[in-house]
């Protein structure tokens, strides 16, 4: 027996805003038949409030919970504070899910992020739009659960292993043949890129903080401990300019450090068109 | 709470009040190991034969020394499989099912990772095994053939003295294991006239305590033990036997005996009952096995477009327990193996409901049943995003 909180209760038992909304100016869904639980949300927004919201699920308990709980939610609310809105806040708004319930409360956000997708008016841009986001890819087949679902269940919750993203995406949850897939997603969120971003896809601010980020949190440190550092100075399309300090400058091997060090480590993240210059 | 109905009898089942009887005195005074060598110690060793002799009689054996007692059905079936094919390692491949119970389901899975070829036999849309892949498949170097009894899912039998003549007719080096732990106590089981070389049950099926199962392996049949030590249950499982368990499943296995008639013709009207009353009155409802043969007592239901957790959270707030092959209930995320083996279709299978009857289930209790279930699954099947589809399922029936 699940250990639901009596909130999650109150809620399965007397679900809030069921229904649909006729002249809705957003519907969203997220899961489906196959998968076990699907939500369905209608939004009715004015002037960038969301005045009215309903909904459907085919799920269980904590399904019905989240999907109900994230109506109260986000009625009254503006579009820029539903669009923050995680997962976490649903589950915690609910006083807490079982680990294993955890992706009832990710479908609710899902289904609202798709609401949103959808929702085009004066004065409100998609998201889409703003981020130029990189293109989804499908990691987990059985669930059909995205990398991008899987990063955002991971930066929400600060999901550590494959199994907390099981239980918070159900990606892995079946044949199980993503679980390399969705370590690497983990690893490549915690070392600060998603899954090898062609650089020439990221547009250039976007490009700036990934590569700088990589360099303050995984080469800088390294080169810390011989006595130098390293300093990101311009980016080019592929070409990185770098700036050695401390022992570094001056240092005899610092060109092997700039290629097999800086260089590779960025190749890690960006593939093998990165090329690193030094800045004298 | 309030009043409890149990119709979720394949789960585990009430200790009869006769058997805790017959326990307690070796859970009190007479605590002596049955191995010693003093009078005090003869009533213990006097108590585990007559038990022994009443899981014989129950399952037919021929002899008392092919029973083995364990702690339950999965070490049973661990000690038939895994001691059988520990004795004899000549033979590579192994025949089962896919709708096994994972207890015997995850022991084959490991034995491929030890380098077994495993075949899995399929089953129709009933949920009935399809036999005729048995006959291609036993092969020279089919070491076992494991069948279970009945399904505890869909309670569906199979023809398990028909798939024996099968093997041994093949071969009759291969060794034949059924899971008895679904069948004992609800339909009668002979293990001779059945052909079957090894069978395991479980106590806390059929009215015993949690704890306590027991194998029958026939005298041709050798295996080496699971658990190695002492020479209790003739060297085949070590450990200081568990005297109050092994007589609360003696006695169990004795009064299921008395009331196997009752069982198959009193608790299978109050199933179909049951089963004509929800049929009837929920239109979105399938009786998922259709005709196949069952145990008596249970009836496995889909209900389309909802979802099983959230039937069952609100059955539990009418008091009423059963079990769901959903995949929310299960805690792994994908729906019963078995119901997707039998392709009970998606819009069903995620609301699928187990009921499970014992002797103690009265009239009164199916009655309560029937008359509030309906309602609790329309206001389930209110809060479906599948409306059109529900409204579409309900002209159909109607229009029949």
């Amino acid at each position: 027996m699940w250990d639901y909180s009596e909130k999650v209760m109150d809620h399965y038992r007397h679900p809030r805003n069921v229904g649909t909304i006729e002249d809705a100016d957003a519907v969203g869904t997220a899961g489906s038949l196959v998968c076990g639980d699907q939500l369905k949300i209608y939004l009715k927004i004015k002037d960038n409030i969301v005045t009215d919201a309903k909904f459907q699920t085919f799920g269980c308990g904590s399904a019905v919970a989240s999907s109900s709980i994230l109506t109260e939610m986000i009625i009254g609310k503006t579009i820029d504070e539903v669009r923050k809105i995680t997962n976490k806040d649903i589950a915690d708004e609910l006083d807490g899910l079982p680990p294993e319930k955890m992706h009832c409360s990710v479908m609710g956000y899902e289904a609202l992020e798709d609401a949103l997708k959808e929702y085009k008016s004066e004065g409100y841009i998609p998201l889409e739009e703003i981020n130029n986001e990189p293109k989804e890819k499908m990691i987990c087949t059985c669930f059909q659960v995205t990398d991008k679902v899987i990063i955002d269940a991971i930066k929400a919750n600060g999901l550590k292993t494959v199994e907390d993203v099981t239980n918070y995406t159900k990606a892995g949850g079946a044949c199980g043949r993503c679980k390399d897939a969705i370590q690497k997603v983990i690893d490549n969120y915690y070392s600060g890129v998603t899954e090898q971003e062609k650089i020439s896809d990221l547009t250039p601010t976007q490009r700036i903080l990934k590569i700088n980020n990589i360099i303050e949190n995984q080469i800088s440190p390294e080169l810390i401990k011989d006595g130098g550092d390293i300093e990101l100075v311009d980016i080019k399309d592929n070409d990185v300019y770098v700036k050695l300090r401390g022992q570094c400058s001056g240092c005899k091997n610092s060109t092997m450090t700039l290629k097999l060090f800086v260089e590779s480590t960025l190749k890690d993240a960006f593939g093998d068109e990165i090329n690193v210059i030094e800045v004298k | 709470m309030g009043k409890m109905i149990y119709l979720d009898n394949n789960a585990t089942t009430k200790v009869d009040e006769r058997v805790l009887e017959e326990m307690l005195p070796y859970l009190k005074e007479e605590y002596a190991n049955p191995s010693s060598m003093y009078d005090f110690s003869r009533k213990s060793s006097k108590a585990i034969k007559e038990a022994r002799g009443k899981i014989k009689d129950f399952l037919g054996a021929a002899n008392e020394k092919e029973i083995i007692f364990t702690s339950c059905g999965s070490e049973s079936a661990n000690t038939a499989i895994r001691g059988a094919l520990a004795h004899d390692k000549s033979k590579k491949h192994i025949i089962t099912t896919k709708i096994e119970h994972p207890c015997v389901l995850n022991v084959y899975r490991y034995l491929e990772k030890q380098g077994y070829k495993v075949d899995y036999i399929g089953v129709n849309s009933n949920g009935e095994l399809n036999i005729d892949e048995l006959n291609n498949l036993i092969t020279n170097d089919t070491a076992l053939v494991s069948v279970m009894w009945a399904n505890n899912e869909t309670g569906v039998l199979n023809p398990i003295a028909e798939i024996s003549q099968i093997i041994k007719s093949k071969n009759p080096e291969t060794k034949f294991f059924v899971d008895g732990v679904q069948g004992a106590g609800k339909v009668p089981i002979n293990v001779v006239e059945a052909g079957v070389d090894m069978l395991g049950i479980s106590g806390h099926k059929f009215h015993a305590p949690k704890g306590i199962g027991a194998l029958y392996v026939n005298s041709k049949t050798m295996i080496n033990p699971l658990i190695i030590g002492g020479h209790q249950e003739r060297g085949k499982r070590a450990g200081t036997e568990n005297v109050p368990y092994i007589v609360g499943i003696g006695k169990a296995a004795e009064l299921a005996s008395d009331n196997l008639q009752y069982e198959m013709t009193e608790v299978k009207r109050l199933r179909d009952k049951l089963e004509k009353g929800i049929i009837q009155n929920i239109y979105n409802s399938r009786v998922n096995t259709g005709l196949a043969p069952r145990v008596p007592n249970t009836t496995n239901i889909g209900f389309e477009y909802i979802e099983g957790e959230l039937i069952l959270l609100h059955l539990s707030d009418l008091g009423i327990c059963a079990s769901s092959g959903s995949a929310c209930t299960s805690g792994s995320l994908e729906p019963s193996h078995v119901l997707r083996a039998m392709n009970v279709p998606f819009t069903a299978i995620h609301g699928s409901i187990r009921w499970s009857l014992s002797r103690f289930t009265t009239e009164a209790e199916i009655d309560y049943v029937i008359e509030k279930l309906p309602k609790v699954i329309e206001e389930i099947t209110t809060i479906s995003p599948y409306q059109a589809e529900l409204k579409a399922l309900k002209e159909l029936k109607v229009s029949k």
